[in-house]
């Protein structure tokens, strides 16, 4: 049986008080308990509202505890598939509490899964209607080796990406989301069933799909294409800053949507849709282009360029978010350490110590490392020591 | 579960296929009915087998009847110009409980769902055309269709298909039940999408 261990704690900095009054307002999770969720049998902790370093080896859990935060921020895992997979193995549930606290209030919020049955999520006891309702309330950025999928998987991972960051900030382009998907799972459907019994197209029943369709398509492009005009900017500095202000950087959203002839174009396909039994043409086939120096940074872009490239679009997700709410989000930074050189981690750290973040959560697999790094870094910082097996004390 | 009686399990086995109803209720209502008088236990099999044997749906507007023409459709007070168009025959009572409206319906049998394999062939759609038609040819028009589907992205789907259908027959006016907040409703709570549709579907302040 593994078990993860808190062993040791200590705290570096005692002028937390004061710098914790300095920001207006705050927002930080001030424990957690876990029940059978991954390697976990059973855990409780109690974390800085600052700097909270979990060090430990490989396969311990440190991304586990990062993923039960990302859960009770946004009721599900950091990584796609996941929800039967977080029950711990010959388990019949998980459950993950946490306790959030902003300035007037703490909040509990419980996120649970029985094997087989649909997620439950509560804040102060009360369970939602919908768990989009609650994302946005107790918002997280997460920082992990694998976003550099961004730029070289296909379009799709980057429509999600985007598309969970507009949703965060705009109800209605959500509502406009999941009415588009619903419509679009409809007409290929039918497209299919055309395909299959080589039934002459409906023109009546496929423009009841078509009309609400392009309008909601039209919608979402031109929330999409404000939103970057809101976020690029700040993705530009950030990116700036981290290089060293080298490369020219661009987003850039391409779409058939919003062209004079699209609903035209959408029209004629129509045959080569119930062909394919899909629809070939819409906002779910859009790209988000990454650019440096005009061209793609999956193909031009340095190891290193694209490392900046996606701690950018973290970082200005993370101040989109500190706009809009008026809160900084929980930063969850998985294993940079290994992954950034030095001149980004000077950067980060400088972020840090300029107290340009709120809660923070640091994976290590090395922990003299993290320990030399935050020694100089005047916020209150924890150091847990993740161990599987049992109690080791280190000190 | 285990039980000593494959009699028992058969009947258990029976009941427990109904909507709401699992092993323990049923056999609960096994045990009741086993200590009822044995006549309890016919009438309740009687009914349910004349029910599905003589049970008809009414030609006109396919709601549930005991006579080929149901009585909504043959009483004379009520307005045969107008005609409410819904889903299923339990939308009809529910619309019949309001006490508020004195036309006749149509009942669809479901809602457009391509995904679920049903298409307009599937339900009444043709046979409200026809019904329209035949009223229009009988010089008896009907006036109004009132499209009272759910809510939902498929019921809105038909009613769209169902209005590009009718628009055809001049005159005919169609309308769509009010959405909106809930009597007693708060405002600050009611979700921002019916709070949207309520705004966008206002109507001029009168009494
Ligand atoms: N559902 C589960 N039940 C039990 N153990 C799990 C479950 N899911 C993942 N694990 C274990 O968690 C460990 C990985 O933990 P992880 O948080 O990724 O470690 P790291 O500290 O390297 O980030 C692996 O040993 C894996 O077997
Ligand atoms: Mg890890
Ligand atoms: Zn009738």
């Amino acid at each position: 049986m593994q078990k993860t261990i808190v062993v040791n704690r200590f705290v570096v900095g005692e002028n937390n008080k004061k710098s914790l009054q300095s920001i207006h307002s705050f927002m930080f999770l001030f424990n957690i308990q876990l029940l059978n969720f991954k390697n976990y049998e059973e855990l409780n902790m109690q974390f800085s509202p600052q700097i909270n370093c979990l060090v430990g080896e490989n396969g311990s859990g440190k991304t586990n505890l990062l993923d039960a935060i990302h859960y009770l921020s946004l009721a599900k895992s950091a990584f796609p598939g996941q929800d039967q997979q977080s029950i711990r193995h010959q388990e019949p549930f998980f459950s993950i509490r946490g306790e959030f606290r902003n300035e007037d209030r703490q909040h509990q919020v419980l996120c649970a899964l029985q094997q087989g049955a649909k997620k439950v999520l509560r804040c102060d006891q009360v369970p939602y209607e919908r768990l989009s309702d609650h994302v946005g309330r107790f918002p997280v950025v997460m920082m992990a080796p694998h976003d550099t999928d961004l730029i070289r998987e296909g379009s799709e991972e980057r429509r999600r990406f985007f598309d969970a960051i507009i949703c965060q900030t705009d109800r209605n382009y959500l509502q406009w989301l999941m009415e588009y998907n619903g419509l679009l799972k409809q007409r290929n459907a039918l497209l299919r069933q055309w395909q299959k019994n080589h039934m002459p197209a409906d023109q009546d029943l496929l423009e009841t799909y078509n009309i609400p369709l392009l309008d909601r398509a039209e919608k979402i492009a031109r929330a999409r294409i404000s939103f970057l005009d809101q976020f690029e900017p700040l993705f530009q500095a950030h990116y700036q800053a981290l290089s060293g202000g080298r490369e020219e950087v661009s987003l850039r959203y391409r779409t058939e949507v919003l062209k004079e002839d699209f609903k035209e174009k959408f029209e004629q396909a129509t045959e080569k849709d119930v062909v394919l039994g899909r629809t070939t043409m819409g906002v779910h086939r859009d790209d988000f282009r990454f650019l440096i120096g005009g061209h793609p940074v999956k193909r031009f872009g340095s190891q290193g360029q694209q490392k900046s490239f996606v701690v950018a679009l973290k970082l200005s997700h993370f101040d989109l978010i500190h706009q809009q709410k008026g809160f900084k989000p929980i930063l969850l930074l998985d294993d940079i350490f290994d992954k950034l050189d030095d001149q980004r981690m000077q950067h980060l750290l400088k972020m840090v110590a300029g107290h340009k973040f709120g809660q923070i959560f640091i994976t290590d697999a090395r922990p003299e490392r993290t320990k030399g790094l935050v020694k100089e870094i005047d916020e209150e910082v924890k150091i847990f020591e993740i161990e599987k097996g049992g109690i080791q004390n280190k000190e | 579960m285990q039980f000593s009686s494959k009699l028992i399990e058969n009947a258990v086995g029976e009941i427990a296929k109904l909507p709401g109803i699992g092993q323990k209720t049923a056999l609960r209502l096994v045990m009741h009915l086993l200590k009822a008088p044995e006549e309890q236990s016919e009438q309740l099999s009687k009914a349910i087998v004349k029910m599905r044997q003589d049970i008809k749906f009414c030609q006109k507007c396919h709601h549930i009847s005991d006579e080929e023409v149901c009585n909504i459709c043959q009483s004379p007070r009520r307005d045969g110009a107008i005609i409410c168009v819904v889903e299923e025959s339990q939308d009809v009572m529910a619309v019949e409980n309001t006490a508020q409206y004195f036309g006749h319906y149509h009942v669809l049998g479901g809602v457009i769902s391509p995904i679920e394999g049903i298409g307009p062939s599937t339900l009444k759609i043709s046979e409200l055309i026809h019904r329209i038609e035949k009223a229009k040819e009988e010089d008896e028009p009907i006036k109004e269709v009132i499209l009272a589907l759910s809510p939902t992205m498929e019921g809105d789907t038909t009613a769209f298909y169902l209005t590009k259908k009718l628009r055809a027959f001049e005159d005919l006016k169609i309308t769509t039940i009010a959405r909106g907040i809930p009597v007693g409703g708060e405002l600050e709570y009611t979700d921002e999408v019916t709070l949207g549709r309520s705004i966008q579907a206002r109507v001029s302040f009168a009494d």
